[in-house]
């Protein structure tokens, strides 16, 4: 009984009990992060790290797509990771961000949103037909979702793709968002990424704004503003790109 | 008072969004085209402007500040409601897709950065 009303409590109060778990999450990270690796793995990249994990095991346990906020006592976990707050927080970190480093980097940061929707569209394109896809519109659906997973099913539902093919373009996007969170703390010291411009630079070529976000915070929070603020154009253009230029490209090469 | 912090924070983020919304609009685009962008650019020039005529107090600005602190908790939750599963799950394709979408902008960093001209990196974090 004692343990209903428990959980009774925990789920009414959905996002005070989603603010004590991301609290328990990140101390726990930190504490891993100083004993085991000495500090050289960010605490916040422990953290993100392990809150994949989570969501991996909420996923396999609940066979749901919202990773552990599944589990009833974590919906909350849903409201607080959403994109509402996500964004509330991101503009937050502009906060303090200097406005002449923003002006200098604007072109190249502007040249790499529209470079990196044209070559994860390429990239993704090219996978489509090394497996066999021959039509366009499945092709340029899969190269859209390269690009970021909200791409993918706007162009595919704007062509007119299969119902499978868009879930192949969200699963793309996904595993772009998964691996840029994990794998940018690792790679930033061999591209450079430690200055603002780079890091305006990195935001217009990854454009997955969940994993430029969780990216960045694990590599210097510092960062964030700047990636942040080239990557929330991304998106945009991508949808403006894909299903008009691009897939004309891919159509008139298919043909 | 600390809410006028979090209440100018909002408003950014609201005109920013309906900004990027009616970009969106007037493009064609079924989606929010810079939304979060405008927002944090209309939040740097507020800020950038406070010498002057427009100066916000220490408590106003903590209330923006909290937000920006809870940024990676609000990450971790992110993190934490991933569809991970989905992504590993959904074969072969969607796996090299996107893999090989983010190595190749990663290996495009250094080249653009050095189009863009030296820039210094950030001085070492002090905790």
């Amino acid at each position: 009984m004692a343990i209903d009303v428990l959980v009774n409590v925990l789920v009414k109060n959905g996002i005070i009990t989603a603010f004590l778990f991301v609290g328990l999450v990140v101390w726990f990270s930190y504490w891993l992060s100083a004993k085991l690796t000495q500090g050289r793995l960010h605490g916040s990249a422990v953290a993100i790290a392990l809150g994949l994990l989570l969501a991996y095991v909420g996923g396999y346990f609940t066979g749901g797509s919202k990773g552990i906020a599944d589990i009833p006592i974590f919906t909350g976990v849903a409201i607080l990771g959403g994109a509402m707050f996500r964004d509330f927080a991101i503009v937050a970190t502009a906060f303090g961000a200097e406005l002449e480093t923003i002006k200098k980097a604007g072109f190249i940061g502007a040249v790499s949103i529209i470079l990196g929707v044209i070559i994860s569209f390429i990239v993704g394109a090219l996978v489509a037909v090394a497996f066999g896809y021959k039509d366009a519109v499945s092709i340029s659906t899969i190269g859209a979702g390269a690009a970021t997973y909200i791409v993918g099913p706007v162009t595919g539902t704007a062509l007119g793709a299969g119902s499978d093919v868009i879930a192949l373009s969200v699963a793309a996007g996904l595993v772009k968002s998964v691996l840029v969170m994990i794998g940018t703390p690792l790679v930033a010291p061999l591209i450079g990424l430690n200055n603002p411009q780079s890091a305006m630079i990195f935001g217009g070529l990854m454009g997955t704004t969940s994993g430029v976000a969780g990216g960045l915070a694990a590599t210097d929070p510092r960062l964030v503003p700047y990636g942040a603020m080239t990557a929330t154009f991304y998106t945009g253009v991508g949808c403006l790109l894909a299903p008009s230029v691009l897939f004309l490209i891919v159509r008139t090469i298919v043909a | 008072m600390v809410v006028y912090g979090v209440a100018l924070l909002s408003f950014c983020m609201l005109l920013g969004m309906y900004l990027g919304d009616l970009i969106g609009v007037v493009i064609g685009v079924k989606a929010n085209v810079g939304g979060v962008g405008i927002a944090m650019l209309m939040l740097i020039l507020l800020s950038n402007l406070s010498s002057h005529k427009f100066h916000l107090k220490p408590l106003t600005a903590s209330g923006i500040g909290f937000w920006s602190a809870m940024y990676i908790p609000i990450v971790v939750a992110m993190a934490a409601k991933q569809n991970v599963i989905g992504a590993i799950s959904s074969g072969w394709l969607a796996v090299i897709a996107g893999v090989s979408a983010v190595v190749i902008s990663f290996a495009l960093i250094p080249f653009l950065s050095r189009l863009g001209g030296e820039s210094d990196p950030l001085p070492p974090e002090d905790n």
